[in-house]
């Protein structure tokens, strides 16, 4: 007993320091230097917190995580399921599949050069060169600054988010509808029920779980979301983000109190997640011993 | 149902997955279409033209690639990228292995608790440990250098490197490694020669998926290794780039093609494990 403890420890012994040094006391240190100033100084109480929710800068960029928040999530998932359901109808399935997961495997960076050459404006009698503003030209419309039309121009920062993240909601999805019975399907088919019966009252009810997991993590990604907007517009024309500004408090304004703050603020929000996924994993753990 | 309204169904599914596939790769079609096209035609007319005429290879040009890899620096960040990825992908798996491997067959108090915090740590926020790390980076020195990224991945990746080995682990047969201990074996040959040699699908999985995360990083990069050129990987030069050449697209797409083309492959060559890893971990910090 005393030796496997002690195999333990070493095995256990360099993740666990690792884990401690760069994950779990940072955070503490970042929750105590968000009561300070920006050298970490002097006490300045909740102050930090306060200019958060009454600064305007501060509050676009709270607004704009909000507005990923209610989109982001629905949009990636819903795609996600559609696409799961329709591929699995047609014998292109891998190819279609692979295209739509694509965008998984680029960065950020990459993706948001590829979006703002989609998005690129020229003015209205020049040819344009970006492929959406052609398609209105073609329409019969006046081309669209997509960038920089507040604030329309989040939803073009929320759709880039959408083309790299259906992927990954239809992948995860789609291996859970594979795994429904086929016999549930058949029967319910057999006793006259029609397609869309028969997606709503057997595949969806048993789809349920996997569309909470995958929403949970379309939740966290986009309250974490910096990369695209720090490449297309770098948090102008009210596109900022919590992550964003926080990288500017950091950087640009050398504000450590206030940057640890923000932290805080995206730490809190995500916290019910954290504790669902905890609680999850238990209830998981207790299916498979008991 | 009648034939024919099931036959309008399967059209309208056609229809729509077909719109949604286009929709989903016109937009890289387009990068790579234009970073093969000479700045004049870039800038004066759409890369779709090119489909007018297909054939005609003198709208074609390398010199993009040519001016992006001598020019701009990104050709010096391509290897500073493998130079990050590599050890950054292989410390931990190594690392989580060993730990996981620890959870998963043997004995130790606290055991369920720990594990319990790792979960939790899987979606913490990195933003939670940028400023600490960071003032403890410039003090030791490490701020800027191959070594400072490397352990920072290194610790990011962990929580997750070691949920996915452990579930792996866990679901071997434990009758093996008992009767290798029988035989007289310790926990090191049981790692080494039937633990890990059984585990070859799931570091693969693993392996592809730290390597993408790092790969395609941004974030970390741009916070331990600040603006220092010297060091910066591909997705920080690239969007330096989007600040300096802002409307040239001809250099722009074939700089972005250049760092996408690494995860290109390995997503084609090993989209297989890729999936595997998705689905057995689908939360990542």
């Amino acid at each position: 007993m005393k030796r496997e403890r002690l195999w333990a420890g070493l095995f256990l012994g360099p993740a666990v320091f690792l884990i401690a040094g760069y994950l779990v006391y940072p955070a503490f240190v970042t929750i105590y230097l968000s009561f300070f100033d920006r050298n970490s100084t002097e006490f300045v109480g909740l102050d930090n917190y306060v200019r958060i929710f009454t600064n305007n800068a501060m509050l676009t960029a709270l607004k704009n995580n909000l507005l990923w928040l209610v989109t982001f999530p629905v949009l990636t998932v819903g795609l996600g399921l559609l696409l799961a359901v329709l591929t699995d109808r047609v014998r292109y399935e891998s190819v279609a599949k692979s295209i739509i997961f694509l965008p998984m495997a680029i960065s950020f960076a990459g993706a948001g050069v590829i979006w703002r050459f989609m998005y690129t404006y020229r003015p209205v009698g020049d040819p344009q060169i970006g492929l959406l503003n052609q398609i209105r030209v073609a329409l019969g419309a006046e081309p669209v600054a997509w960038l920089l039309e507040r604030p329309w121009n989040n939803f073009a920062l929320i759709a880039v988010g959408v083309w790299m993240w259906t992927g990954f909601c239809m992948v995860v999805i789609s291996a859970a509808y594979k795994g429904i019975p086929r016999e549930l399907v058949e029967a319910a088919r057999v006793d006259g029920a029609t397609e869309w019966q028969v997606f709503r009252h057997v595949s969806l009810p048993q789809l349920l779980p996997t569309l909470g997991v995958v929403m949970t993590t379309m939740i966290i990604n986009c309250l974490k979301i910096f990369d695209i907007v720090y490449v297309m517009t770098n948090g102008n024309y009210g596109t900022e983000v919590i992550a964003n500004r926080m990288y500017k408090e950091m950087f640009q304004f050398r504000q450590y109190g206030r940057a640890s703050a923000l932290a805080v603020v995206l730490f809190l929000a995500i916290l019910p997640f954290i504790i669902l996924s905890v609680r999850r994993h238990l209830r998981e753990e207790r299916s498979t011993n008991g | 149902m009648d034939k024919r309204s099931l036959n309008f169904g399967q059209g309208f599914v056609h229809l729509v997955l077909v719109l949604i596939c286009l929709a989903w790769i016109l937009p890289t079609l387009g990068l790579l279409v234009s970073s093969f096209r000479p700045a004049h035609l870039v800038s004066n007319s759409g890369w779709w033209t090119v489909f007018l005429t297909p054939f005609d290879l003198t709208q074609y040009t390398l010199q993009n690639y040519q001016d992006v890899l001598t020019k701009t620096g990104i050709g010096k960040a391509f290897l500073n990228s493998v130079f990050i990825t590599v050890p950054a992908t292989i410390l931990p798996i190594f690392i989580g292995s060993l730990a996981a491997f620890a959870f998963a067959q043997m004995r130790f108090p606290l055991k369920e608790g720990i594990f319990l915090l790792l979960i939790g740590l899987l979606v913490v926020p990195i933003q939670m440990t940028m400023i600490p790390i960071l003032r403890l980076y410039n003090q030791l020195g490490l701020a800027g250098t191959f070594t400072g990224i490397w352990l920072a991945h290194t610790g990011y990746g962990l929580p997750f490197a070691i949920y996915l080995m452990r579930n792996f682990f866990a679901s071997l047969p434990s009758d093996l490694f008992e009767a290798a201990y029988i035989d007289g074996a310790g926990p090191i040959k049981a790692f080494f020669l039937l633990a890990l040699p059984m585990s070859v699908p799931a570091l693969a999985s693993l392996a592809i998926f730290q390597f993408l995360w790092v790969w395609n990083d941004l974030l970390v990069a741009l916070i331990y290794l600040g603006g220092t050129q010297d060091v910066a990987p591909l997705t920080v030069a690239l969007s330096s780039l989007v600040g300096s050449y802002g409307q040239n697209w001809h250099v722009l797409t074939a700089a972005a093609f250049v760092t996408m083309i690494v995860p290109l492959v390995v997503f084609f060559a090993l989209q297989r494990y890729f999936v595997r890893g998705i689905l057995a971990g689908s939360v990542k910090g």
